[in-house]
């Protein structure tokens, strides 16, 4: 992905997301620290940093699951603010993953999917349960639609939850460790549902330490540790030449 | 075994001693001497007090007699339940006219029935509790009269609830249509206030008036108990809510009214609703002492339902609040669609818990002097020619309590694996 005719082109898209000098305390802990960050149309980035920190909050801060007590952020034209309005705005353009599904286990797969297209964007039922069965299709689990969450297996919850996320046709889709809370063998069934996606072209910010996957699809690797971004390039370069101490030490870890 | 195919594991049956009726009695009755032992004991003396107690209520017992006199020597007195079966049933609502009471029970129980059934739970419920109030309290009072004022508030609250719930949902016909619903509530209800248009009531009346003060016996219970935990429960779901609401306003009301009603004992709440209010209003205006302990009522059964809610919604794990909100619902429709219907499944046996105690605590009413089915119970013991069997009385009262509230506690159960086919977690 990495070549030089998509970065060029990467390079002269709009920006998405911008974060300006972005900061954000859990009382005295400064989990934050001056984060600057532009995220282009189309553009795949892979968080990836030791377990504190700060990689979740900051995509969280993107659709107001956490609030930023200093800076600007700027989502698809929108300044996050205390309004509701625009927070439910961007909200509806940003569409997000969690690390343990979230799916709603009163519900069946296809009503977890439709919820939203009915209730937020008042699509009529009938479309939204196509759209629906078109997702649950890609994601390969058709066959699934009106079971509940619990007879489900990990992995395939975890695609129900990207296709949820999906119905709602958001600009930005944004991953919290969607494959740590998998059972190792169904940590790739959801990646290539990733990858997929990636390859046709959304916008991704992705919270993992599945390097294959950063190799596979990211234009940028981003190292946070301690509230900051310490270190960020292309892929290759970032797993072959490291600059960062910090880096390297992580690096040397998760690699072996 | 030699048609097995390869590969798949051979299935034993269990050894036989551990089944049927023969292995279930050993292994749970006589699995020791200690056990054996206990089991003989226990069971006889289970039978010597059933048979102690059939010869008291049925071998020997009085089934008709002409005064309590006829009884005494004998076993179980049961012809002064059948003596004083209509007052206990229906207290003094005038005696010719008690095949009222026994209609609007009747149809109260159609409508708890009838709403039992998960089937039911839609648009029909609103048609069926509309009507079925209806006829319980125009039975119960034999005539109806509802002020204009009233009916164009309705009016105005129903057009005015349309147009907000349909106003994007229904075609413009139907929009428009509780628009002018609404407007002439509005318009009608602003000619009231200026005394243009005339003080006039609407009177349905097929039936002579019965004040409140002569209802009595199981209609006063079932009317105390449903409608009070009908409105307690939306009203607790509301304190619920707010008490765990951001804002420092609403919460420190809703923790402050919970906290208060908890505080004192529904005895003194009922006395200050009977004694007290009356004082804080200005002269000439009075409240029907019904209709204070229902308020009463609701207000406390709201204050115990808000807590056992609350408990609910803090069994709820973080990550479905933070779906619901990454999905753009608002906090309505997160509310109504993601957090109740799961903190309710949640809650289901605490709830019925509290409702079963409230059905019970109606009783309580007759210290501000209203006659519900243990009171009329009561009642029914003071006549000097019954003297002398409270027993049989309060054992017929205690039979209906459980009939009531074990078919509660039944239908807990029933309702639990109903909700939760398909949603194990």
């Amino acid at each position: 992905m990495a070549n030089a005719a998509h970065a060029q082109e990467l390079a002269k898209a709009p920006s998405v997301i911008t974060l300006r000098g972005v900061n954000k305390w859990y009382g005295q802990f400064h989990v934050l620290s001056d984060i600057n960050l532009d995220v282009k149309l189309g553009e795949k980035i892979v968080v990836c940093g030791p377990s504190g920190s700060g990689k979740s909050t900051l995509i969280r801060c993107i659709n107001r699951l956490e609030e930023h007590q200093q800076g600007d952020i700027v989502v698809d034209g929108v300044t996050l603010s205390n309004d509701v309005k625009n927070i439910e705005a961007i909200r509806r353009e940003v569409g997000m993953v969690f690390q343990s599904f979230n799916l709603f286990p009163h519900l069946t797969i296809l009503e977890n999917l439709t919820l939203a297209p009915i209730w937020v964007k008042k699509m009529p039922k009938k479309d939204a349960e196509e759209v629906a069965m078109g997702l649950l299709k890609r994601v390969r689990i058709p066959e699934q639609a009106s079971k509940y969450p619990g007879q489900l297996s990990g992995g395939q919850q975890q695609r129900v939850a990207i296709a949820r996320a999906l119905c709602m046709r958001p600009k930005i889709m944004l991953f919290d460790e969607p494959t740590s809370a998998l059972d190792p063998e169904m940590v790739k069934e959801v990646l290539d549902v990733m990858i997929e996606l990636a390859r046709e072209g959304m916008t991704m910010i992705c919270v993992t330490h599945e390097m294959g996957f950063a190799r596979a699809v990211a234009d940028r690797v981003i190292f946070m540790d301690r509230g900051e971004i310490v270190e960020q390039n292309e892929p290759e370069e970032f797993f072959a030449h490291p600059k960062n101490e910090r880096t390297k030490l992580f690096l040397g870890q998760i690699l072996h | 075994m030699t048609d097995m195919p390869v590969g798949e594991r051979r299935q034993l049956a269990p050894p036989a001693v551990d089944t049927g009726a023969f292995g279930w009695v050993r292994k749970n009755l006589f699995s020791s001497w200690g056990n054996g032992l206990t089991t003989i004991v226990l069971a006889l003396a289970f039978g010597w007090l059933l048979s102690w107690f059939l010869h008291w209520a049925l071998f020997t017992a009085t089934f008709s007699a002409a005064t309590g006199a006829e009884c005494r020597g004998g076993g179980a007195c049961w012809a002064l339940i059948r003596e004083k079966y209509r007052y206990i049933f229906f207290g003094s609502f005038p005696y010719e006219q008690h095949w009222r009471p026994l209609f609007a029970v009747i149809a109260m129980l159609a409508m708890l029935i009838l709403s039992s059934d998960r089937r039911m739970w839609n648009k029909r419920l609103l048609l069926i509790w509309g009507v079925g109030s209806f006829v319980t309290f125009l039975l119960m009072f034999g005539q109806i009269h509802i002020p204009l004022g009233l009916i164009l508030f309705v009016a105005l609250a129903v057009g005015g609830l349309g147009m907000i719930l349909r106003g994007t949902l229904g075609t413009a016909a139907e929009v428009n249509g509780w628009r002018a619903l609404a407007a002439i509530g509005a318009v009608g209800l602003v000619l009231r206030l200026f005394g243009v248009l005339p003080s006039w009531s609407l009177a349905i009346a097929p039936l002579s008036y019965v004040e409140t003060g002569l209802w009595g016996g199981l209609p006063v219970t079932l009317i105390l108990a449903t409608y009070g935990l009908l409105f307690a429960f939306p009203f607790g779901i509301l304190l619920a809510l707010g008490r765990r609401s951001n804002l420092p306003l609403i919460k420190g009301l809703c923790v402050g009214f919970i906290e208060l009603i908890r505080g004192v004992p529904l005895i003194s709440l009922l006395i200050m609703a009977s004694v007290m209010l009356p004082l804080f209003l200005p002269s000439g205006t009075t409240i029907d002492k019904f209709l204070r302990a229902q308020v009463a009522v609701i207000l406390f059964a709201g204050a115990y339902i808000a807590e056992v809610i609350r408990g609910g919604l803090q069994s709820l794990p973080k990550g479905q609040f933070e779906a619901a909100d990454a999905m753009g619902l608002n906090y309505p429709q997160k509310t109504l669609l993601i957090i109740l219907p799961q903190a309710l499944r949640v809650v289901i046996p605490p709830l019925i818990n509290t409702f079963i105690g409230f059905f019970k605590d109606t009783s309580l009413v007759l210290i501000i002097g209203i006659f519900d089915f243990l009171n009329t119970a009561n009642q029914a013991l003071v006549d000097p020619n019954w003297a002398g069997f409270p027993g049989e009385v309060y054992l017929f009262a205690a039979f209906v309590y459980f009939c009531f509230c074990f078919s509660m506690s039944r239908y807990s159960k029933h309702l639990e694996i109903e909700l939760n086919k398909g949603t194990r977690r």
